[in-house]
């Protein structure tokens, strides 16, 4: 799954491919009323950001400016447009289909290689602190179960998760 | 008693003790006994959902798959992990052929995901295992004069269809149980909007501009306190106050707090024992209203 041809190598359109993907199945529904954009927490305070103007360049296959654009990232998962959207188009769920497909493309932004980093080291994206792990004891909390990192390595392996990873930027 | 599987995630045992121990303590005192089980990775949240969504429901299954063996239904104390698990445990009983593709992914690691055991928030195990007549009995610090601003959180309501929690745009269910402890719920301007939290680490700005939204309402319209569901929440409203103090130039000073904390005074729990330090803006004002 991780490793998807491209739009390119496999002679799809970009909205059939996005179609295609966990998460994208619903693109197509969009009729671009903007209730999205109305619902949006990210859009009112920032110009940087509308949800109805992704679906658009999705629905219209510009792959490049969506996927190595900045607006791909500055949806908050809140939910808010996938909740009233009359189409049904499962938004919030498609720009992680996005995302998928972007980070396929080695576009991985900081904050999600760390995140993705912390999975693989100890199974958690919030790295424990180890001062507070011996002060369990003193708040009466019992010790810390670690996670199963024989099994998790296992499940990045097989969806090929581990193999992700953001391109190095050509010297 | 009953008994769960408690799921505590990455984020509370990292950051905040105080959620962790103000929860089983007033969890316990209400008969809800907490399993820890071994081996639970990360729920696998938005950020994970982000970067591969078919990693992020195989995890979330994995997980799932835990409480399965030990014949146990989970609970939350984090709106993001219930999100991430009760997602995945209604989409999958719901579409055989996803569930046949996690599953394949989980024999790799020797594991299978069956379904036939519930994901619960911790509010609902409130409502259904204790129930909001039991929960008034056991009251012994009536919370009287106390003006709650009580916040959702997105990922306790949206997406409905899946969670089952309350309706989405009228939930009453956070708010019930509020008042059962005789404190006063009260309503301000944007309560169900996000708190902007997911996108801390990489648009700081646009994050704290949403937070200063929830903040600046909740106070407007007189909350004593602010009480959140997710330490994902509170860290953005608890900590953003600092940074709106040094951004805007604005001083709130409005106390957070978990409803597992508002709880656990109410049961007549110590403060003292409730590692209470954790706070960044202090929550004295609270205290001294209530004792």
């Amino acid at each position: 799954m991780a490793h998807g041809k491209t739009a390119k190598s496999s002679g799809k359109t970009f909205l059939e491919e996005v179609r295609h993907m966990l998460g994208g199945e619903t693109l197509a529904s969009c009729y671009q009323c903007g209730t999205c954009a109305s619902s949006c927490p990210v859009a009112r305070v920032s110009e940087r950001f509308n949800p109805r103007e992704v679906i658009r360049q999705s629905l219209l296959g510009e792959k490049e400016e969506i996927l190595f654009g900045d607006a791909l990232w500055l949806c908050c998962s809140c939910y808010n447009c996938q909740e009233r959207c009359p189409q049904k188009v499962e938004i919030a769920d498609v720009f992680y289909a996005l995302r998928n497909l972007a980070i396929r493309e080695g576009k991985m932004p900081n904050i999600y290689s760390e995140f993705s980093a912390g999975l693989m080291s100890e199974g958690k994206i919030v790295p424990m602190s180890k001062f507070l792990e011996k002060k369990r004891a003193d708040y009466g909390l019992p010790p810390l179960k670690p996670a199963n990192m024989d099994t998790l390595r296992k499940i990045l392996s097989a969806t090929g998760f581990d193999k992700l990873k953001k391109k190095e930027e050509p010297q | 008693m009953t008994r769960y599987a408690l799921f505590l995630g990455c984020t509370i045992p990292a950051r905040q003790p105080h959620y962790e121990v103000s929860a089983r303590k007033s969890l316990a005192k209400l008969g809800i006994d907490l399993v820890d089980l071994e081996g639970m990775t990360c729920c696998a949240p938005p950020p994970l959902q982000s970067i591969d969504l078919e990693t992020s429901l195989s995890m979330a299954a994995y997980n799932i798959s835990l409480a399965e063996e030990a014949d146990l239904d989970i609970v939350t104390l984090c709106t993001g992990c219930f999100e991430s698990l009760a997602i995945a445990n209604n989409l999958l009983r719901e579409n055989a052929k996803l569930k046949e593709r996690v599953n394949k992914i989980l024999s790799n690691a020797g594991k299978e995901f069956r379904g036939n055991k519930e994901v619960r928030h911790y509010l609902q195990v409130l409502m259904k295992d204790v129930g909001i007549d039991h929960l008034k009995k056991n009251v012994t610090r009536k919370l009287g004069n106390l003006k709650v601003a009580t916040f959702y959180g997105c990922h306790s309501l949206r997406p409905s269809a899946l969670l089952k929690f309350d309706d989405p745009e009228r939930p009453k269910l956070f708010d019930n149980l509020v008042e059962a402890l005789g404190a006063k719920s009260i309503w301000y301007r944007n309560k169900l909007k996000c708190c902007g939290g997911l996108l801390r680490g990489y648009a700081d700005d646009i994050a704290l501009a949403i937070a200063r939204d929830k903040i600046a309402m909740a106070t407007k319209a007189g909350a004593d306190c602010l009480s959140t569901l997710c330490p994902f929440c509170f860290l953005t409203l608890d900590l953003g106050q600092f940074l709106m103090k040094s951004t805007y130039h604005e001083e709130y000073n409005l106390p957070i707090l978990h409803y597992t904390e508002l709880l656990s005074l109410s049961l007549g729990i110590d403060p003292k024992e409730l590692a209470l330090d954790f706070h960044k803006i202090r929550v004295d004002k609270v205290l001294s209203k209530i004792s």
